[in-house]
């Protein structure tokens, strides 16, 4: 149990760490809660930020909660404050502006950082954004408005890649996505997904690449235009105006190496949410966490684990015992499609494929591991979604040869029995 | 200019009003317990889940195929059932009572 004379510190303050801070005031956490974020902003939503937020004329960042509720559950924002050290045997942290700040419990819900991969020529180049904050995509939007020719590059086509390509092509730019792989979303998706994304993309007008590994970046002038090569390994080159990069991020783990925690891919932790070190706590986006449903090891970027991991990482702190035990969800919008996940595909033994025949452009990839279904994603499709979802969560067998059928509408009655 | 009324879990009665955004958006920045908005209203999460008076359902309108099929994903829904990050805020709905799911 808590006291008035607990603090407990929460450094990053986006959906982890912000929904961390409420639950452990629905826990009944009576000490002090500390919100702590190098990000000036009031913390925002972050999915929007590739969607919403580039398209729209005027960026409003769409608030996780409005300033009212932090002064209300007296959780008190440090931010536009990075922390530079933790001294995790005394238990305190210091600010850059050297505030020292000691705490009863800490959660670590540092996100990830943008991968910036080795161009020769990038790091001086000016034209290139990485994009993870309010701030990066003001920044894309003014080079943009600026630019003269609206050509851009996007590096990497995963979901970052593409959201952003589907967004800036909306508001008028000449997009290229070049992907190094040999398909986009190689990483999260099987080749029917790739494929479909693909080919909407073309259709829009958005140029996509594979097999494009891009080392070297130059400053050009082009019909007395300021621009820049994009060259790849196979000599072909690209010149654009803003360069956006989406090959992914790392954890942010330089303060749990401080502390000395247990690392892998990211922060260590039990079911808890506990570290290596009985009073830090991590959760998120930077937390390598066990999944109890798929029996794995997981590091997971999405909203779902942020917020569900919190609600658990908040009981254990104010002393409840709860395990993490959810199944992970995703989505994404691009054009006018809707994109959703539901499970964990990575050890799928064969995959049934749904076209609905009444239907333009609803499909559903499920993944299966023999008898057991592992994931959906589904496009346009809530409805496979949801079933999947249901016939997940509660173990149940389905039929394949009924589910392949698409002149069968799909239904509950495809789940057949437990596993 | 809309007036909308919530009905917690715990029987509280908050009366809100706007003019524009969704009546997620609504609620969240009035503290509304039972809304969280966690996909920030892109309906892919199910955590707006309201029911709507029936006298008030002309008004607030019927759910979308998306919205429908995400509601399978509430254990308690009904035929009140919406996600308001899928209603928006106007005129149109003023004075419309919305009792939050548990």
């Amino acid at each position: 149990m808590s006291t008035s004379k607990d603090i407990c510190v929460i450094i990053g303050a986006s959906h982890a760490g912000v929904n961390t801070a409420f639950n452990l005031r629905k826990e009944k956490w009576l000490g002090k809660i500390v919100l702590i974020d190098a990000d000036p902003e009031l913390p925002y939503h972050r999915p929007p930020l590739s969607k919403t937020y580039l398209t729209d004329a005027v960026s409003t960042t769409n608030l996780l909660k409005p300033v009212e509720s932090y002064k209300k559950d007296d959780i008190t924002l440090l931010l536009g404050k990075k922390v530079v050290r933790l001294d995790a045997a005394n238990n305190y942290l210091v600010l850059d502006d050297e505030t020292k700040i000691e705490y009863t419990k800490l959660v670590l819900a540092t996100g990830a950082k943008p991968i910036i991969p080795a161009i020769t020529g990038l790091q001086a180049n000016a034209s290139y954004f990485c994009l993870r904050t309010a701030a990066d995509i003001v920044a894309i939007k003014k080079a943009f408005n600026a630019s003269k020719t609206k050509k851009v590059v996007i590096i990497g086509g995963g979901y970052i890649g593409l959201e952003t390509a589907a967004s800036l092509k909306k508001i008028g730019a000449e997009v290229v996505v070049l992907e190094r792989e040999s398909r986009i979303l190689k990483r999260v998706a099987t080749t029917v997904i790739s494929d479909y994304f693909r080919d909407l993309h073309t259709k829009n007008g958005v140029q996509i690449f594979e097999n494009k590994e891009v080392n070297k970046v130059e400053n050009t002038l082009e019909n007395g235009i300021n621009v820049t090569k994009v060259y790849c390994t196979d000599k072909s080159y690209f010149t654009a105006e803003v360069i956006v990069l989406g090959v992914g991020v790392v954890p942010n783990t330089d303060l749990a190496k401080q502390a000395e925690l247990t690392l892998n891919n990211g922060i260590s932790v039990t079911n808890k949410g506990e570290t290596s070190n009985p009073d830090i706590y991590a959760v998120g986006d930077c937390s390598y966490h066990y999944n109890l449903h798929y029996k794995t090891y997981v590091r997971l970027e999405s909203v779902q684990n942020a917020v569900d991991q919190s609600k658990v990482i908040a009981a254990n702190i104010c002393g409840a015992i709860l395990n993490y035990n959810t199944i992970p969800w995703f989505w994404s919008d691009q054009y006018n499609v809707k994109f959703q996940i539901v499970g964990l595909a990575d050890n799928y033994t064969d995959i049934v494929v749904r076209k609905e025949q009444d239907k333009e452009n609803v499909i559903s990839v499920w993944y299966f591991n023999n008898d057991e279904l592992l994931a959906v994603n589904a496009i346009n499709h809530t409805k496979a979604y949801v079933f999947g979802t249901k016939f997940i969560k509660e173990g149940k067998k389905v039929d394949k040869e009924k589910l392949a059928d698409a002149s069968i509408p799909l239904s509950k009655e495809f789940a057949v029995a437990f596993l | 200019m809309a007036k909308i009324t919530f009905i917690t879990s715990n029987n509280e009665k908050i009366t809100v009003e706007a003019t524009a955004g969704s009546v997620m958006e609504l609620a969240v920045n009035n503290n509304i317990q039972g809304i969280d908005g966690d996909c920030g209203g892109v309906c892919s999460c199910a955590t707006c889940h309201v029911f709507v008076a029936p006298e008030d359902v002309d008004k607030v309108g019927v759910a979308s195929e998306i919205e429908t099929d995400m509601l399978e994903l509430a254990d308690d829904a009904n035929e009140y059932s919406r996600l308001c990050c899928q209603i928006s805020v106007s005129d149109a709905i003023d004075n419309v009572v919305l009792t939050v799911a548990k």
